[in-house]
């Protein structure tokens, strides 16, 4: 077992909300998933992985989350203390309503929880919608009440394992507006791992690119909000990535 | 089916109207029908209003033998009597408690296994096998054995019935327990829940399902139970009230008992049903 998220302590940490990944080696059998990793991130940092699959970015987001129990390994990792998880799936407990999917676990009294929860649900645009079943939601409004699942935790830490993976273009684009204004409110530290180039691009400070366990690339990006895809800087950043990747260009129009 | 029938009536709801307003022939493409059709009304009560019609006229124009069968109008009577002097109530409340006490600590013992057997592998290990035994066993050939160490009081009636209880309810309890998504187990852990929030917010309500699809065995296992309990030496209930009956050939008061093991039976079952309805709605939205 290596040494693990759930051993450390925050105080363990170089400053609140950072994250730090130092010669991590996750590996199943004899495949080595990740290789001797070395990765921070600051305080507030929206960071976006992209790798192909088998790549080890969910590997990766798997051990932050501190849920790589069964799998082999060495190395350091050191999160906050307060971290949430947004899975691909909304992962909502369709047997609850929807304001006690939302204040699932949390501590203290239950009134307090319940009024954080509602909050938490008119930020992401779902207010009047608490004691709604989760199967009578869209896919979106699944994602939104899993965001606010994760927000109304305060995360010093934010996980999120392509949160949007499974939304249609449009709804992904309107996800991407809430995810940022909400960012912006809560700033957490943020470690999303996507498959969508111009996701990336358009959300995260720094996008790192996993290839084969190791960093194949690392590139910060400053480009002006609103990001626009049109952009010729962005178009150059998404050149690069996708170069890194792998992808022969004149197949793909991402 | 009733989906696929209605799916085709609602495609083809337009062309009457149009059919009746151009006055164009209803010239649909000829095809096989392979689904069932249209439902047919009050579907469940005509067997059985059948059965009660046939019955009655066999018995009318003295087809049926009343010594081999009573007439209807005979059972009715008959268990007016009963009811008007107090015994059948006697019996029922007798037979009522018994089913009652033998189901609650049936369940309760088959939930409480099936959540031990079902969180640690340590449970599983020790009580899965020795349960499936059981299973194997016909709760009641455990009779004579019971009666031996418990008697042929109320003492044994209660534990045979729950002996026959308890093994449905553990059976699908359990199985729900182990079909739950190891993501929400994931989930959990990520919004670090202890283990009794886990078992409170996870666990039992994934199981839900699984026990009352058990509940539902366990309530007709409760009343097999019963019938064969109270036809061994028993001195009240509704089982002894036919037994009496059979050695004084009452063929109407067999009939009556009959009737209230069937309601009794029915009633409990649709019980369990409603109780499922009102407490899985979170999945009826899926099913419609």
């Amino acid at each position: 077992m290596a040494a693990h998220a759930g051993g450390l302590t925050a105080t363990d940490a170089p400053a609140r909300g950072a994250v730090v990944v130092r010669d991590l080696v996750r590996a199943y059998g004899e495949r080595t998933v990740l290789d001797h990793l070395d990765l921070g991130l600051a305080p507030g940092e929206f960071v976006a992985i992209l790798g192909r699959s088998g790549s080890g970015k969910s590997t990766l987001l798997r051990a932050l989350a501190g849920l790589d129990h069964d799998v082999d390994g060495s190395g350091e990792v050191v999160v906050p203390d307060q971290v949430s998880v947004v899975f691909q799936d909304s992962r909502l407990l369709p047997w609850a309503r929807v304001l006690d999917n939302v204040v699932l676990g949390l501590d203290g009294p239950q009134a307090d929880a319940r009024a954080a929860g509602r909050a938490a649900l008119v930020e992401v645009g779902l207010a009047g919608r608490e004691r709604a079943w989760p199967n009578e939601l869209s896919g979106g409004e699944q994602q939104r009440v899993s965001l606010a699942r994760s927000l109304v935790r305060s995360p010093r830490l934010l996980l999120a394992d392509e949160p949007f993976g499974a939304l249609d273009a449009l709804t992904r684009t309107r996800m991407h507006a809430l995810l940022r204004d909400l960012l912006t409110r809560h700033g957490p530290t943020v470690l999303m791992v996507t498959h969508d180039v111009d996701e990336a691009i358009v959300l995260a400070d720094r996008v790192v690119v996993l290839d084969a366990g190791r960093i194949a690339l690392e590139r910060r990006i400053d480009l002006a909000e609103p990001r626009d895809g049109s952009d010729p800087s962005f178009a150059r950043i998404r050149s690069e990535l996708l170069d890194a990747l792998g992808v022969d260009r004149k197949d793909t129009t991402a | 089916m009733s989906a696929l029938v209605a799916q085709r009536a609602g495609v083809f709801a337009t062309t009457p109207r149009a059919a009746a307003t151009v006055a164009l022939p209803d010239a649909r493409p000829s095809g096989v029908r392979l689904g069932l059709g249209r439902p047919v009304p009050f579907a469940a009560a005509v067997g059985v209003t059948l059965l009660l019609v046939l019955w009655t006229a066999g018995s009318a124009i003295g087809f049926i033998d009343p010594r081999v069968l009573s007439a209807p109008w005979t059972v009715v009577t008959t268990g007016a009597e009963l009811v008007a002097d107090g015994r059948l109530g006697e019996h029922l409340t007798v037979s009522l408690t018994r089913a009652a006490l033998g189901l609650v600590t049936g369940t309760a013992a088959g939930v409480v296994l099936a959540l031990v057997a079902g969180l640690s592998r340590v449970g599983d290990a020790v009580l899965d096998g020795p349960i499936q035994v059981k299973r194997a066993i016909p709760s009641l050939a455990l009779l004579p054995l019971l009666i031996l160490w418990f008697g042929i009081g109320e003492e044994m009636k209660v534990i045979t019935i729950a002996l026959g209880v308890f093994v449905p309810v553990y059976l699908h309890t359990h199985n729900g327990l182990r079909a739950i998504d190891s993501r929400y187990v994931e989930l959990a852990e990520t919004v670090r829940l202890s283990r009794w929030q886990f078992v409170a917010r996870v666990v039992l309500p994934g199981a839900l399902p699984g026990f009352l699809l058990g509940l539902r065995f366990a309530v007709t296992g409760s009343m097999l139970a019963l019938v064969v309990v109270e036809q061994v030496n028993a001195t009240a209930g509704i089982g002894y009230m036919m037994e009496l009956a059979r050695t004084y050939g009452q063929t109407e008061i067999i009939l009556v008992g009959l009737v209230v093991y069937g309601v009794l039976g029915y009633s409990a079952d649709l019980a369990v049903r409603l109780l499922q309805r009102r407490t899985l709605a979170w999945r009826r939205t899926l099913e419609g």
